[in-house]
């Protein structure tokens, strides 16, 4: 016997999935579900404060110079969205993203005796992070030690590491295939090349998720949003090109980091894994129910973190064309668990985007770069950056505290 | 479906039976063995011993999954849904619609997420794509039912499915709980509350002290009836009183 939901029940008009833009977004807030909005008003208005009043800012050069300054952090900050995602914490991100670092530079070391083409030795530095996530998942996943306190551990862990390896202060990259990682620009017609490629991609994917749509009968919500971003999108991308043409061209790291947006977009938002990572990180005994193996789930979120400090390490590397002392020290740490918070990513859990790590990161960096070029010191500059994370955090905690009201 | 098993002291022989499309309510005193009773069913708990007839034929069942592939659904007190998730989201928590390479197969989840809502007549969510945090109480307890019909279960156990929740909620729920048996499931209701049992059930199971003591037709008993059952109020007009030791009801 098997039901038939439509048989034996009188016809209902249900209410329409479907409702104004307005209403949505107002139900959206009114849910605690704040998304990006509030990241890339801040955004809006530093970019227009800047430009006013830092006689530099608004200029191809220095557009492309914050985009290879903040590409390896943006890059470990999409790890982080992910374990925020479920919940957890990973401290442990710059300093593995450090052994990555040295791990590239010792690998493709010439006259070491095991000299690797540019690509293996980031293939192996990457898959060390891999490695690294994947035992400090499994101790917090298997046995049940808090996230704080494992990769506390390895902060401090990988940090001897890097400085028991690197005995004489640094280590020269003279590879060019892993120096093109951070200083690699695309010629112009390359970067047109890109754009067009990029608009496709976005414009085919909208088009067959409507198609898609249609042939289930499913309506499709805000017809003009969708045709917003049809155009939008492409626009952006082409104007971007446009900036870093006239400068050197389009940086390898900025593909590099809108390629990790896009790929880990589609992860989290389109397949059961990403769905299990949001019904963990929402509710964790829900999942376990539901027969979603949360365990498997921590230890891959904390794979992929240690896969992007990896990747993010040998880009902060490379930009320096050496791998010293330093590597994954410094604000690293902070500023991609800040960029990832301040985004918009939920502390608690469940809620947030990778795109969001994008976004904060933009904002840290522009804030960094636009007060330099006004003459402030890192003292000031570390003091906004700490108050608009504690803003970012505080939003987050008062939306949680209304989401729950509105429940009732 | 009959079970009966003898176990140290949760259960001792209970028998339990429910059909397609009747509501059977199981009631009793804290402790009387409800939970028990309904943790074996669904596979949590292994039985010590006792037999399991599904559709008159002898079955084991061993895990939850089991249970779940034999059509049996439990919709727990606690909800068991994620917050942060929408409605077509929950549905198909840890079932998720998806082709050969992971991908989630959005529309085929949606259309028969709003399929089965409409069938189930939940009119009052306004959009199957609202987050789950956003619905009422009663909103929610329909989408963790509606859940479990999703999936085509022949059996759904729900565990105080009114417990907190005010009037007209309770009357949705208890709606729907009438709506599933009309459509040919066999439903269990856990419930504390006589007034919510007395207006959708069609037969009463009775636990005490780890055995099942009655099971009375709906139509032919009264409530006054069945807390002298569930309490032992007047044992002498309870059925299979006789059969408990005087010790061992103190």
């Amino acid at each position: 016997m098997s039901i038939n939901p439509t048989a034996a029940v009188p016809e209902i008009e249900i209410a329409p999935p479907h409702e104004p833009l307005g209403q949505r977004i107002w139900e959206n807030l009114r849910g605690g579900n704040l998304g990006s909005a509030p990241v890339i008003l801040a955004l809006g208005i530093m970019v227009l404060v800047f430009g006013l009043t830092a006689s530099n800012f608004f200029s191809a050069v220095n557009f492309n110079n914050i985009i290879t300054q903040m590409a390896g952090t943006t890059l470990l900050a999409y790890g982080i969205v992910f374990v925020l995602l479920i919940g957890e914490i990973d401290l442990s991100v710059s300093y593995v993203s450090g052994v990555a670092g040295v791990l590239v530079a010792e690998l493709q070391l010439p006259g070491s005796g095991h000299k690797l083409p540019g690509l293996l030795a980031i293939l192996l530095a990457i898959l060390g992070g891999v490695a690294i996530g994947a035992g400090q998942g499994s101790i917090i996943a298997l046995i049940g030690v808090p996230s704080f306190v494992v990769t506390l551990a390895g902060f401090e862990i990988w940090q001897g590491v890097i400085q028991r390896t690197i005995t004489q202060g640094v280590v020269v990259i003279q590879d060019n295939t892993i120096n093109d990682t951070a200083n690699y620009f695309f010629s112009t017609l390359g970067g047109w090349i890109i754009a067009a490629v990029v608009s496709a991609f976005y414009i085919g994917g909208v088009l067959s998720s409507v198609y898609s749509n249609r042939r289930h009968d499913v309506p499709i919500r805000d017809p003009w949003l969708v045709a917003a971003k049809v155009v939008a999108l492409p626009v952006i991308v082409f104007g971007t090109v446009a900036i870093c043409n006239h400068d050197r061209g389009v940086p390898f790291a900025l593909l590099l980091v809108i390629a990790m947006l896009l790929i880990w977009t589609y992860v989290s938002k389109r397949t059961t894994f990403g769905r299990h990572v949001y019904a963990v990180g929402g509710n964790a005994e829900a999942a376990r129910r539901a027969g979603i193996n949360v365990a498997r789930i921590r230890i891959l979120v904390f794979m992929i973190s240690g896969a992007m400090s990896g990747l993010g390490g040998i880009v902060l590397v490379a930009r320096l064309n050496s791998a010293d002392l330093n590597a994954g020290g410094g604000t690293l740490l902070i500023d991609a668990i800040a960029a990832a918070v301040i985004g918009g990513t939920s502390l608690f859990g469940g809620r947030g985007e990778v795109r969001n790590a994008l976004f904060g990161s933009l904002v840290i960096a522009v804030i960094a770069n636009g007060m330099n070029t006004l003459g402030y010191t890192t003292g000031i500059i570390f003091i906004v950056t700490g108050i608009i994370l504690l803003l970012a955090v505080t939003l987050d905690t008062i939306f949680r505290r209304l989401q729950a009201r509105s429940g009732r | 479906m009959s079970k009966s098993f003898g176990s140290v002291q949760a259960l001792i022989d209970v028998d339990f039976e429910v059909r397609d499309g009747e509501v059977m309510a199981l009631v009793g005193d804290n402790g009387a063995g409800k939970s028990t009773l309904i943790k074996c069913i669904a596979g949590i708990h292994p039985a010590d011993s006792g037999e399991i007839f599904f559709d008159g034929e002898p079955v084991t069942i061993h895990g939850p999954k089991d249970a779940v592939s034999l059509g049996i659904e439990v919709v727990y007190q606690d909800l068991a849904l994620c917050d942060n998730l929408d409605v077509v989201q929950n549905m198909y928590l840890g079932r998720e619609a998806h082709d050969q390479f992971q991908r989630l197969k959005e529309p085929v989840m949606e259309a028969k997420t709003a399929e089965v809502m409409k069938g189930l007549a939940v009119t009052t969510i306004k959009s199957i794509r609202q987050t789950v945090a956003t619905l009422s109480g009663g909103q929610r307890q329909s989408v963790a039912v509606a859940r479990a019909v999703l999936w085509n279960s022949r059996v759904v156990i729900l565990d105080e499915p009114t417990a907190a929740l005010g009037v007209a909620q309770t009357r949705q729920v208890l709606d729907l709980v009438a709506r599933l048996a009309e459509q040919g499931l066999a439903v269990v209701l856990i419930s504390h509350n006589l007034h919510d049992i007395f207006e959708v059930a069609t037969r009463i199971t009775v636990l005490r002290l780890g055995r099942s003591i009655a099971v009375y037709e709906r139509e032919k008993t009264t409530q006054q009836e069945v807390v002298e059952a569930i309490t032992a109020g007047t044992t002498s007009k309870v059925p299979g009183m006789a059969r408990i030791a005087p010790e061992e009801l103190t």
